[in-house]
């Protein structure tokens, strides 16, 4: 007898189920989300990744230092004029990822190339000062970069990224 | 799993796959085509909730223990990191935590409902014995995992609880030191918990699987307790068990959901959220509430090696039920003597939970005594009497049967069950008005709070004036290490913009390095640096104030409470008063007296305060009228100072209060809606079936 009767409306009881069925698809897409997010880095991590300064003074020429930013090794190379040179010479367009030196530098600081020192490739840390273009290189797949941290031979993709910083003073730069 | 299934998939593909691999079947067999009687009460809904309690666990489980660390100095900072910096890390660890006691509260249900209908009785003697092992896991999972917080219950509990091993002659000493690794509950001890605690919940997901399997095999009881025999008595598992089950889960998600977001702490103890310290014991050892009646058989043993055998056994003894029980009769419902028995039972059980949350003195001894034989006497005379003694009524010759007698009527009022109630209700408020004979000391007055009750928020100016008398006077003595300057300028605080905590947090100095030279230096502070303490190390605390080492004042008002007693701690549930702390913190802050009463004698050192407890505390009177300036025209005195740095520090122990009840808010509207769809939905796929 109900059966009789529920089939005489079947549109509302259809609705009933169709309505339950997508609160409880909310429901379910809601309760994932946070725990999708609790992933993310936390609170205190972000607090942790402020910017930080960085004095340039005990750098010589023809040093450089590493230094950790957000869990990352950041290169700061005093460069030399002959290193600056070498970065300057070679055509742009010859470059697998090209990119000129001036758009890599400060203006007026040439001398410092700032640079996140992980390679483009897997995430190896690029060994200073090797490598055939006196730059950078790549013991892990063999990848070299060039005085200006570009790529120039191997199976990296892209030149080593610029970190966002800024001189503070002549002598000191504040990255993040 | 009740046999071949006749389930063909139409796919070409899911065919291929059924040919070699018949999952499909099997789940269909199991949960859609999967015949169930048709009289099932919601009782029988606990089964599913019990599933859904071990998912629960097991997920948000996996999830903590990604931001944990199982180390004795950093454990209890990782919860506490996790509650206040990892996304929505306070609703999971609130899920977690409550949903340990949820899931023991389901399975009390199960389990008593087991014991009234008989579920234990030929041939599913296997399916309950199964489920005795399953309960013991649980226990000892949820036993460990309360170890982990690395609180003084913590540490305590594991102490005690480890300790019950040493009553075993001979090897007791060697097995305990095993079981630490080491002379004392230390470090190892901890390693080891949190390895075992995240593997057994795995070992319960197996030996469920098992359950599952020896139910689908015996089949489901039922309410009448006569088996299945034709199709009339039954109906397809999906979609009417389904239904009932997942209506079953929406109600319990509500229950649940109160403790989740409006009464994260109504179950725990708030001793917890003081750090382990293998050097002091808390005044009332008490474990979690669901090992009390357990706890309460320990204690009314006078005897060490009695005691644990009679805890233990008061559980194993569970396993013999099916043989200590041997009447043909399952169901209760035809039994008239096993029912008022079974329920003055369950009172028993209820009252050697409460009296185990008792000190062990007095009256309190000589009842526990009094239950523990009866709680035995239930198994061992009563039960095995009853199954020779007792003319069971007639019982209905189908579960169709059953249906068809019920929709008739209504069957009378259990008076049994009123008069257990009573007995139960009086033993409660008897207990109760003992406990308040012994309490000589003055309950701190409750105060109005912004923050109570479910749309609870800080008071924006009183967090500010908070911060300001904290800062002048509570921090020349007392840290507030959990507190990150950042904190200052988040949502639900005292709604500082960044700038401001920034300049805020640069006005300290904090200790840094080495720097390159090796060297420690000092800097002005960053908003992610956190409230510097004023001593190095306890130590320094201890010698700079006469003995006693100045408490840090991060969870300060989640750990201090008091005795709220009966009936009150019941009333507490349904108007959330979660505010003992903050009532607590106030109430000593004003509860100097320069006059001890007379008879009163006064340690050397110490000052009189009339809610602290004992009375002689060592920190003389912090507040005095005028000491701090407010610049927004509040009133400079001690009531108000009281009142404004308990809000801060109310807020410093929990950062995330006004998100956690916003997020309650939603959540609560979402499940009422989705119960009441879900009763509807059930209705009418239930109008088929009759
Ligand atoms: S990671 Fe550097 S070359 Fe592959």
């Amino acid at each position: 007898m109900t059966t009789a009767s529920s089939a005489d409306h079947p549109t509302r009881r259809d609705f009933l189920f169709v309505a339950t069925g997508a609160v409880a698809a909310v429901g379910a897409a809601a309760t994932v989300w946070p725990l999708v997010s609790q992933m993310n880095p936390d609170a205190s991590t972000i607090a942790a990744g402020a910017p930080i300064e960085v004095d340039l003074t005990p750098i010589a020429e023809g040093q450089d230092i590493k230094v950790f930013w957000r869990g990352k090794p950041i290169y700061i190379s005093h460069r030399t004029k002959k290193q600056i040179e070498e970065a300057r010479k070679v055509p742009v367009s010859s470059l697998p990822d090209p990119q000129s030196d001036e758009q890599r530098v400060k203006s007026g600081h040439d001398q410092w190339l700032v640079v996140v020192g992980i390679c483009t490739h897997l995430g190896c840390i690029p060994i200073a000062h090797e490598g055939a273009y006196d730059g950078f290189f790549c013991p892990c797949h063999g990848s070299v970069y060039d005085t200006s941290g570009r790529i120039r031979q191997g199976p990296a993709p892209a030149n080593l990224a610029v970190p966002p910083y800024s001189f503070v003073s002549d002598t000191k730069i504040q990255i993040g | 799993m009740s046999g071949p299934s006749d389930f063909q998939p139409t796919n070409p593909a899911l065919k291929w796959i059924e040919r070699r691999l018949p999952i499909m079947g099997l789940m269909h067999s199991s949960f859609v085509a999967y015949p169930t009687p048709r009289n099932l009460n919601y009782w029988w809904t606990f089964g599913a909730i019990l599933s859904m309690m071990l998912g629960v666990q097991i997920l948000t489980g996996v999830i903590l223990a990604m931001h944990y660390t199982p180390h004795a100095d950093l454990a209890f900072k990782s919860v506490e990191l996790i509650v206040r910096d990892v996304n929505y890390g306070w609703l999971l660890r609130n899920i977690h935590a409550s949903g340990a006691s949820m899931f023991f509260f389901a399975v009390y249900i199960h389990m008593f409902r087991g014991l009234y209908y008989g579920s234990y009785k030929e041939p599913r003697e296997v399916l309950w014995i199964l489920g005795v092992i399953i309960y013991l896991l649980m226990m000892a999972t949820g036993f460990m995992g309360y170890v982990l917080p690395w609180g003084q219950m913590s540490f305590w509990g594991a102490t005690v609880i480890t300790n019950l091993f040493s009553a075993v002659p001979y090897f007791g000493e060697s097995i305990v030191t095993l079981l630490w690794g080491g002379y004392a509950v230390g470090n190892p001890t901890l390693n080891r918990f949190f390895s075992l605690h995240y593997l057994l919940p795995f070992v319960i997901a197996g030996v469920v699987v098992l359950h599952i399997w020896a139910l689908h095999v015996a089949g489901q009881n039922n309410p009448a307790g006569v088996e299945a025999k034709t199709e009339k008595d039954t109906v397809p598992f999906t979609p009417y068990a389904t239904i009932k089950d997942m209506f079953g889960v929406s109600c319990f998600l509500l229950f649940f959901a109160w403790f989740i977001f409006y009464m994260p702490n109504y179950l725990g103890d708030a001793d917890n959220y003081i750090p382990a310290n293998p050097g002091v014991t808390p005044a009332h050892i008490v474990p979690e509430w669901y090992y009390l009646p357990f706890y309460a058989i320990l204690r009314s043993i006078p005897n060490k090696l009695a005691g644990v055998v009679a805890m233990f056994g008061a559980i194993i003894i569970l396993a013999f039920l099916p043989w200590l029980d041997s009447a043909k009769t399952r169901s209760s419902k035809y039994r008239p003597l096993a029912k008022q028995f079974f329920w003055m039972f369950v009172v028993v059980c209820i009252g050697l939970g409460y009296l185990g949350a008792q000190p062990p003195e007095g009256i309190y001894v000589i009842v526990g005594r009094i239950l523990t034989v009866c709680y035995f006497a239930y198994f061992l005379i009563l039960l095995p009497l009853l199954s020779r003694i007792e003319k069971p009524r007639p019982v209905p010759n189908s579960i169709a049967d059953d249906v068809l007698a019920k929709t008739g009527g209504k069957a009378a009022p259990m008076v049994s069950t009123v008069i257990a109630l009573m007995v139960a209700g009086g033993l409660l408020v008897g207990g109760a008005q003992n406990a308040r004979a012994e309490d000589h000391g003055d309950k701190p007055p409750g105060q109005k709070w912004s923050f109570s009750g479910p749309f609870g928020k800080f008071d924006r100016g009183a967090l500010q004036r908070g911060l300001k008398v904290y800062k002048e006077v509570c921090s020349s003595c007392h840290g507030l290490s959990y507190v990150a300057f950042r904190n200052l300028a988040e949502a639900g605080g005292p709604g500082y913009s960044v700038a401001q905590a920034q300049a805020f947090a640069s006005d300290y100095k904090i200790k840094d390095g080495p720097n390159d030279q090796g060297e420690m230096f000092e800097r002005p502070g960053r908003p992610a640096d956190y409230f510097p303490s004023p001593f190095p190390n306890e130590q320094a605390a201890r010698a700079a104030n006469g003995g006693a080492a100045p408490p840090d004042l991060s969870l300060i008002a989640k750990a201090r409470s008091y005795k709220r007693g009966f009936p009150m701690f019941l009333i507490d549930f349904f108007t959330q008063y979660q505010e003992q702390g903050p009532d607590y913190v106030a109430a000593v802050l004003q509860g100097y007296e320069d006059m001890p009463p007379a008879g009163f004698t006064l340690p050397e050192g110490s000052h009189y305060n009339k809610y602290f407890p004992g009375h002689a505390i060592k920190m003389p009177k912090p507040l005095n009228d005028g000491q701090v300036t407010y610049d927004d025209g509040s009133p400079a005195t001690v009531a108000q100072y009281a009142k404004d740095v308990t809000t801060f520090l109310m807020w410093a122990a929990e950062p995330h209060m006004e998100a956690r009840k916003a997020l309650g808010m939603q959540v609560f509207v979402f499940l009422i809606l989705l119960t009441v769809l879900l009763y509807f939905t059930k209705k009418k796929v239930w109008a088929n079936a009759h």
